[in-house]
């Protein structure tokens, strides 16, 4: 057995700053992950199909456009049609404290603010990802 | 495990995403399940990508997979290959970045993997992975190899038919890929063509197809293409069908699938053999040998024997 | 620049002093840190003296403000002729929004306009298209075709403003209703001033706004200089940015590097298409950021003038000094905000703000201090534009020219910054140009490995920032931010359906054909668009007829 956590790092909407996107992609590369970056402008539905293809388990989602509350919640509830709840959706960007509570409830685990040490999310990765 | 085969017999993506993982993580289950569905395999025909870093084997395929898509509507599996990096594990795999347009269509399927230390231009699981697309009803499965360098030969033992991916303008890469790599095409892709130097690498080409004239019945056509404006696919796509029209009248696809089966086995036995020789009371034994043979107790050749008995024994 | 003579006595004694008295201290209280950096991690000596900058000649490489080589600044007299252009960039939801926004920012002494657009526009999508979801109206306005136009600068005289618009892809439609919008105030296209970003190539590298390939995206761009240099000969028809390419994670040698190499592509492109350089280049306008290291920031933007003014007289051989001007907008780095203690941005964004004017700017955008969280409110979007007008009235450093020349380390740094983006410059020449370096993605990956670093640093604490990594303080979180109307995407769909049923969608049709004959030919798309636009037609319908002719790039990404 040599089990490798798989990410997908997804660009949701139109916003193109992908600096954060890429950084986080880079530590989880050498935090030893597998990540899948799927590039600028997906929409959900392409993150969702992507994530089950390549059978991740974690979904790290990047929006600094204040698209977030539609398009992160978008994804929770395409996982759910597609029974896919068991991946570890989180999200990270310019996204007010005041939105957090909404995004936890639509089924994003975790919100990472700016200003976040790449090492806490990848800790949080580790252990919260399903086995 | 019952209901994981019946998801795959009736093409459950999820399914075989799951699958995959649990071939790449070497786990028994899913080598107990592809045993299971053994017959359900050898449909699918394979299609190899292979060619340096930066000559568009991403473009180039999102753009045959489209054509296949829209003209035949066949079921496409891709699997793209990336390098794990040897320090850390971990891997990037973009490769679906340049393929985004089809995540959504219904009829193929993307998976990337990470070579996870295996050499040859492809992953261990990567033969798995074609399995399981074949099983779940890919008619087409293209396997687009790493590209870092020169020693992508395990894809001429897993596809079909291989293309060759080149461009014009990477240097002298012809001589340095010449040895060894020039062998495994089967089909030329010239891409990037609308720049220079791309009559001049096809002249290159020709010229060293032209020296090398084993006696073989198939001569690997040159294809200049430009994945990005979208010119030359129809061509190649055309090349990949007529060299499997040739494989088929001529047997030869059968001798060539045979050929790889037996490379298969092979693999599976060394897999085998090695996981033997590294358990834990065998590895403690070899330390054991590896001490007399310092001491002079013992030669290495002989110690090898002892191992090699040991293991058969066992 | 020194007596050789001079020289030599000062060698010998700073020698002593360094071996002497610097080491014999040292080695009691050792220094801060084994090695001292500036933001964009080049070396800093503990002293700088005539030696660090003994072979620059000052008439050759420092010489007189408004005069080659431009290290003192463009004009002669700077600051003490006219302040720089105080331009906050704003814009959000709707254009009735916007335009009270407008009036509100001229009302408090603002005297340029920016008009930020929504990520639907600036890819060229209509506020109705399925992508557009969610977006509609958040970073910026959304102008899906004329009639947005005419209402976000109703009651704005465009002859008395200057306006810059940051808009790429889609920016030659976007100059087509400006300009139509002044035809209907009665103001012809030779009285108007502003910009457009119309910058494409750093939306491949950094930013990510990119609608076409790269060659029709150069030829759009050409197209708008000729027609500028023609018809709106006050218009600064490119805005060539390293502003994002900072944001992105480079150094601010690579903000220099890239910027200039991307300025080098377009004016091969235009000579390429049959201009003379002193038609265009004159009206070629730049537009940087501003970190916090003040010095660094200071040296790079002298050292941009020097080495822009030097490529264009001898490697493009321009005659016209107004084409060698490396003339630039400056914003305060947005990256540098931090979501923590968002106070303390107003303390960044003056140190950046300084760093502009000392730099020289021709304008400048301040950032709010809540930008890492949201949208800037009123209050905050106020305290920006007060801190530019603190440093213009009350600082003092605008009563002389180019104060800084003649620091050691501030010449020495814009040597230093000069050289080495020069060394990147050559290396980008080799493989081929901006435009084939960007697809080989080798620009990308110099910025990316310096984000990278600049990340490692930060979480190692190497390098500190205050709030963030040290300093830190238990928080509530930030009340009143700015939320845009969720309705605004429903409200511009409205809007659209109600113009495509009331406009003349014949003559509609002839427009956007004959812009798609244009588009396969060769001819200037200036005019045919400046048709399509007043025939209505929406800014989705005319980037889908170039869509069909042109195709769309597909970025390739490695990381």
């Amino acid at each position: 057995m040599n089990k490798k956590i798989r990410v997908v790092i997804a660009k949701p909407g139109l916003d193109g700053h992908d600096r954060g996107a890429k950084v986080i992609a880079r530590a989880c590369r050498d935090a030893g992950m597998e990540v899948i970056y799927t590039g600028l402008r997906q929409t959900p539905e392409q993150i969702v199909e992507t994530a089950l293809q390549e059978d991740a388990d974690v979904i790290g989602l990047s929006s600094l456009s204040g698209a977030h509350e539609h398009l992160f919640s978008r994804v929770c509830e395409l996982l759910r049609e597609k029974n896919a709840e068991d991946i570890l959706v989180i999200g990270g960007g310019v996204i007010p404290e005041d939105d957090i509570p909404a995004l936890e409830k639509a089924g994003v685990k975790k919100v990472f603010t700016p200003g976040t040490p790449t090492k806490e999310i990848i800790e949080y990765i580790k252990a919260n990802v399903k086995k | 495990m019952v209901d994981i085969i019946e998801s795959l017999k009736a093409g459950d993506k999820r399914a075989a995403a799951r699958l995959i993982t649990k071939a790449e993580n070497n786990e028994k289950e899913a080598f107990e399940i592809l045993k299971k569905l053994y017959d359900n395999t050898g449909n699918a025909y394979v299609i190899g990508i292979t060619g340096p870093p930066g000559s568009g084997k991403s473009t180039l395929t999102d753009k045959l997979v489209k054509e296949i898509r829209k003209k035949y509507n066949k079921k496409v599996g891709i699997i793209a290959v990336d390098p794990t990096s040897p320090f850390t594990g971990g891997a990037i795999l973009g490769d679906r970045i340049r393929m985004q347009d089809l995540s959504l269509d219904e009829g193929v399927f993307i998976r990337s993997m990470g070579t996870r230390g295996h050499l040859g231009g492809l992953s261990k699981a990567t033969n798995y992975a074609v399995k399981v697309l074949d099983i779940i009803g890919m008619d087409y499965i293209f396997i687009e190899t790493v590209g870092v360098g020169q020693s992508e030969v395990d894809i001429v033992k897993t596809a079909d038919t291989t293309v060759l991916v080149m461009v014009p303008g990477l240097g002298d890469d012809i001589q340095a890929i010449k040895a060894g790599i020039m062998e495994i095409a089967d089909i030329f892709a010239v891409n990037k063509a609308d720049r220079g130097g791309t009559d001049r690498l096809v002249a290159e080409i020709e010229m060293m197809l032209d020296l090398n004239p084993e006696n073989t019945p198939w001569k690997p056509p040159i294809v200049k293409t430009s994945a990005v404006s979208n010119k030359g696919v129809t061509e190649l796509l055309d090349a990949i069908k007529t060299h499997k029209k040739f494989l088929k009248e001529t047997d030869l696809l059968k001798t060539k699938r045979i050929s790889n089966i037996e490379t298969e086995i092979l693999k599976i036995v060394k897999e085998e053999l090695m996981s033997l020789i590294t358990q834990k009371e065998n590895h403690d034994k070899r330390k054991r040998l590896a001490v007399d043979v310092y001491h002079k107790k013992i030669d290495p050749f002989t110690a090898a024997d002892c191992l090699i008995k040991i293991i058969k024994g066992g | 620049m020194f007596d050789e003579e001079k020289l030599k006595h000062l060698r010998n004694a700073k020698h002593e002093w360094y071996e002497g008295l610097y080491k014999k201290v040292t080695q009691k209280y050792p220094e801060r840190k084994d090695k001292f950096v500036t933001g964009s991690n080049m070396e800093v000596e503990p002293l700088y003296t005539p030696l660090d900058v003994k072979k620059t000649d000052y008439l050759e490489k420092i010489g007189f403000p408004g005069q080659y080589p431009f290290t003192r600044g463009v004009q002669p007299t700077m600051y003490r002729g006219r302040l720089w252009t105080m331009r906050q960039y704003a814009g959000f939801a709707t254009a009735e929004e916007s335009n009270k926004r407008y009036k509100y920012l001229l009302e408090q002494g603002q005297t340029g306009l920016s008009v930020a657009f929504d990520l639907p526009t600036q890819i060229g999508y209509d506020s109705d298209h399925p992508l557009a979801q969610g977006e509609v109206g958040k970073v910026g306005v959304a102008v899906d075709s004329l009639q947005d136009m005419e209402i976000l600068f109703d009651g704005i005289p465009l002859d008395k403003v200057s306006t810059s618009m940051t808009i790429n892809a889609p920016a030659a439609i976007l100059l087509a209703m400006y300009i139509a919008v002044a035809e209907k105030q009665g103001i012809s296209s030779d009285k108007l001033k502003g910009t457009i970003q119309n910058d494409i190539l750093k939306e491949y590298i950094a930013r990510g706004t990119y609608i076409f390939p790269p060659e029709p995206s150069m030829r759009i761009i050409t197209n708008i200089f000729e027609f500028c240099s023609k018809h709106v000969p006050k218009w600064n028809t490119i805005s060539i940015s390293g502003y994002h390419i900072r944001e992105a994670g480079a150094t601010a040698v690579q903000e220099v590097a890239f910027t200039l190499a991307d300025g080098i592509a377009y004016v091969e492109a235009a000579i390429k298409a049959g201009l003379d350089v002193d038609e265009f280049a004159p009206r070629l306008s730049f537009f940087f950021n501003a970190h916090n290291d003040l010095l660094e920031e200071v040296a790079k933007f002298r050292a941009a003038r020097r080495l822009w003014a030097r490529i264009m007289k001898e490697r493009f051989k321009a005659q016209n000094k107004k084409s060698m001007m490396l003339r630039f907008h400056t914003q305060t780095g947005g990256s540098t905000l931090t979501a923590q203690q968002p106070d303390n941005n107003i303390v960044r964004v003056t140190l950046q703000a300084l760093a502009a004017v000392l730099g020289g700017t021709q304008s400048l955008h301040t950032n709010s201090r809540d930008e890492a969280l949201a949208l800037p409110t009123e209050d905050s979007v106020r305290i920006a534009l007060r801190t530019q007008q603190i440093i213009a009235y009350e600082s003092g450093v605008a009563e002389t020219v180019d104060p800084l020349a003649g620091s050691y380390y501030v010449e020495h740094l814009t040597d230093m910054i000069e050289q080495q983006a020069m060394e990147y410059i050559e290396k980008i020449d080799k493989l081929g140009g901006a435009p084939r370096a960007i697809e080989k993605g080798y620009i990308q990956q110099e910025i990316q490995d310096s984000a990278y670093n600049y990340q490692q640093e930060v979480e190692s604490g190497e390098r500190i920032i205050v709030g963030v990594n040290k300093f830190k303080i238990q928080e509530t979180p930030p009340k009143d931010l700015l939320k845009v109307d969720p309705r605004v995407g429903e409200l511009q769909t409205k809007k659209l359906k109600r113009l495509k049923e009331s406009r003349d969608n014949v003559r509609l049709k002839q427009t956007l054909e004959a812009l798609r004959e244009a588009a396969k030919g060769q001819s200037n798309l200036m005019l045919p668009i400046i048709e399509c636009v007043k025939s209505y037609a929406t800014l989705g319908e005319i980037c889908d007829v170039l869509r069909e002719v042109f195709g769309e790039y597909k970025p390739s990404v490695s990381i």
